[in-house]
């Protein structure tokens, strides 16, 4: 672990030794620092507020709880509890991601309580009804896009690396996203995902960022607007909380069923 | 006032953490309506009203180590006597182990993986009452051990005590001409004190969820005997083992799915077996709605069991999820009996309404010209559903 947090950050020295980084080159050592510097959580537990708001202006809530475990060498662990809409309150999701191919998920009814396995092909439909694709809310893990540097931009006060990441899963619903990236934290400050047709489809910014364990940092205020539909979603996140001692027997159908 | 308001600020604040105490649930007004007479003249006509109300109590304690759950389930019909009733879905104290847990109370425990029947689910009885598709059941006495290993979770289910199948009444509907009435008979000498014993063990291999079971004891579905007057059916409930197996194989955006099950019983030993597919597509039509596409095939050598509908049957549907706000879907399936002829159909569109309201309008037909086939006692049951349901929680 300690020697790919070192080979990685001896990468991300590379462009000041060598004139002949590529932009591809450059964009995923930008992306290996990113998950390097977010790497070592443990596992953590936040609530989420979602506020959706139709072209209308008419807005609905959704509120959810989750926990997350973080996996050596694999992608995270999460269970996902639902609150509202109250009418599906008590299902929730447990989901073991991978960083390559499918991830695995069982979902449990609560009104026949039921667990079932699903399938999690469906990346690019809507999460709850909201702006956000599944896709847009799993964990970040490198393989999962090729990148391409394009420029340095002020973003705010800080500068951003300006990445292009192309889906490297066809079951992807955007061509391409084009990811802000500020220099001194690698901190998201902006994406914008391009459709299948690859014209621009959402924009996400994040703001009110906050640091935990005197190290990772999440943004605890997320919008996504739609430019085609006109709609929007707000997403809030409140009492996050890092290494809460969470570990994999709270990540299986028995802690499933029993999610509250 | 001040008590009201904090108690507004608690109630707002309850999208945060995970609650101590919980009071939840549904109230919903069901309205039927069957266009023909049944083929019982005592049998009501036309609309009937019912309410029903479903409260869930929860409370949490030791770190979550130890929960309490209380979830009632009180209805009240217009027309049919036999659906007014108070029933216990869940009154259960769970502690929870490092690697086991033990659950014990009243409970609801759900097998299996197919959508059209539920074989191997055999912990809980149906309660026929309130609908005929088998996903409404009676709360069952039970200690429940479950152990999770690296190799699977092993759950082991003591039962005492056994419910009885719940029936339309006289004057109820979805139910054959002659109405099961009077108290149930047992093959067994202590009747529904008798204690039955399960065995589970269910894993993940990969793609593959395994379920491999053993149940002895009283078997949930019963033979129905007309008796001497030939005015009624008896229940009689036979003593059984039964092996089962239910296996789901999700590869990409198809599930494939299977149930079966060997039963010993002193009349025959009989099998039977439910497998198919659930095929879906995502964003159709250049929309963000899934359509998910069903087909299931059902099979059943008994010889005895005459309220079984599905011997040799076919089984078709498709599930059109809109992922709107609203959560809008529209569900339709069709049974067809590769034997008699007899089919099925059942149409249900659904959608929320608000924050905590939901809609949902149910039509199911019944086609049968054969008088061997027991559909063909359902023939004049066609029914149009409305149900609205309210829903609430609040915790601390």
């Amino acid at each position: 672990m300690n020697k790919r947090i070192l080979l990685i950050a001896l990468l991300s020295l590379l462009p000041l030794f060598t004139q002949a980084e590529t932009p591809q080159e450059k964009g995923l050592a930008i992306a290996r620092e990113a998950k390097a510097r977010d790497t070592g959580w443990k596992d953590m537990q936040a609530a989420m507020k979602m506020v959706l708001k139709n072209a209308q202006g008419e807005k609905s809530v959704r509120t959810l709880r989750i926990k997350a475990l973080e996996v050596e060498g694999d992608g995270d662990k999460s269970l996902t509890i639902f609150d509202q809409p109250r009418d599906v309150k008590g299902t929730a999701l447990l989901s073991f991601s991978h960083p390559v191919g499918d991830d695995e998920q069982w979902l449990y009814l609560p009104a026949l309580k039921r667990v079932k396995r699903i399938s999690s092909r469906n990346k690019s439909g809507p999460f709850m009804g909201s702006e956000f694709a599944y896709e847009d809310l799993t964990s970040f893990e490198v393989p999962k896009y090729r990148y391409t540097y394009l420029r340095d931009e002020p973003c705010g006060e800080e500068t951003c690396f300006v990445v292009e990441q192309v889906p490297t899963d066809k079951n992807s619903g955007y061509t391409r996203r084009i990811a802000w990236l500020d220099q001194s934290h690698y901190r998201l400050h902006k994406v914008e995902f391009y459709d299948r047709k690859n014209s621009l489809l959402k924009t996400l910014t994040f703001s009110n960022y906050q640091q935990y364990l005197g190290k990772f940092w999440r943004a605890l205020r997320m919008e996504m607007v739609n430019h085609q539909n006109g709609k929007s979603t707000v997403l809030e996140w409140r009492d996050i909380r890092f290494d809460t001692g969470l570990s994999d027997k709270d990540f299986n159908k028995n802690s499933l069923k029993r999610a509250r | 006032m001040k008590r009201g308001l904090l108690l507004l600020c608690l109630l707002a604040s309850g999208w945060s953490t995970a609650a101590d105490w919980e009071f939840s649930g549904s109230a919903t007004l069901e309205l039927r309506y069957y266009p023909q007479a049944g083929l019982d003249v005592r049998q009501y006509d036309g609309g009937n009203v019912s309410l029903i109300l479903e409260p869930e109590f929860y409370r949490s304690f030791n770190d979550g180590s130890d929960t309490l759950l209380f979830a009632p389930y009180l209805q009240a019909d217009q027309h049919d006597a036999a659906r007014n009733r108070l029933d216990i879905r869940e009154l259960t104290w769970v502690h929870v182990g490092a690697d086991w847990e033990l659950r014990s109370g009243i409970r609801q425990e759900y097998w299996g993986v197919t959508e059209f029947q539920h074989l191997v689910d055999v912990i809980n009885q149906f309660d026929t009452a309130v609908d005929i598709d088998n996903e409404d059941k009676l709360g069952q006495p039970m200690v429940n051990l479950s152990l999770v290993r690296d190799w699977g979770i092993v759950d082991y289910y003591l039962l005492p005590g056994f419910r009885a199948r719940t029936w339309p009444g006289v004057s109820g509907r979805l139910r054959p001409p002659l109405p099961v009435r009077g108290p149930a008979r047992y093959q067994s000498g202590q009747g529904d004190r008798h204690v039955d014993h399960a065995l589970r063990w269910s894993h993940t291999l990969g793609d593959v969820d395994l379920g491999v079971a053993w149940f002895k004891g009283t078997n949930r579905e019963p033979l129905l005997l007309s008796d001497e007057s030939g005015s009624r059916l008896t229940a009689y409930y036979e003593q059984m083992q039964q092996i089962s197996l239910d296996a789901q194989a999700t590869l990409g955006d198809w599930l494939w799915k299977l149930e079966a099950y060997h039963r010993a019983a002193s009349r025959e030993d009989y099998n039977a077996l439910q497998a198919g597919f659930e095929y879906t597509r995502y964003g159709v039509f250049g929309s963000d709605a899934d359509l998910g596409l069903l087909l299931e095939y059902g099979w059943n050598d008994s010889e005895q069991l005459s309220f079984n509908l599905f011997q040799n049957d076919l089984f078709a549907g498709f599930r059109l999820a809109m992922n709107d706000t609203q959560s809008s879907e529209l569900l339709a399936g069709l049974s067809q009996d590769l034997d008699g002829g007899g089919q099925t159909f059942l149409l249900e569109g659904s959608r929320r309404l608000g924050n905590d309201w939901k809609a949902s309008l149910t039509a199911h037909w019944f086609q049968a010209s054969q008088p061997q086939d027991p559909l063909y006692y359902f023939r004049r049951e066609n029914l149009l559903e409305f149900r609205l349901s309210y829903f609430w929680s609040s915790s601390h």
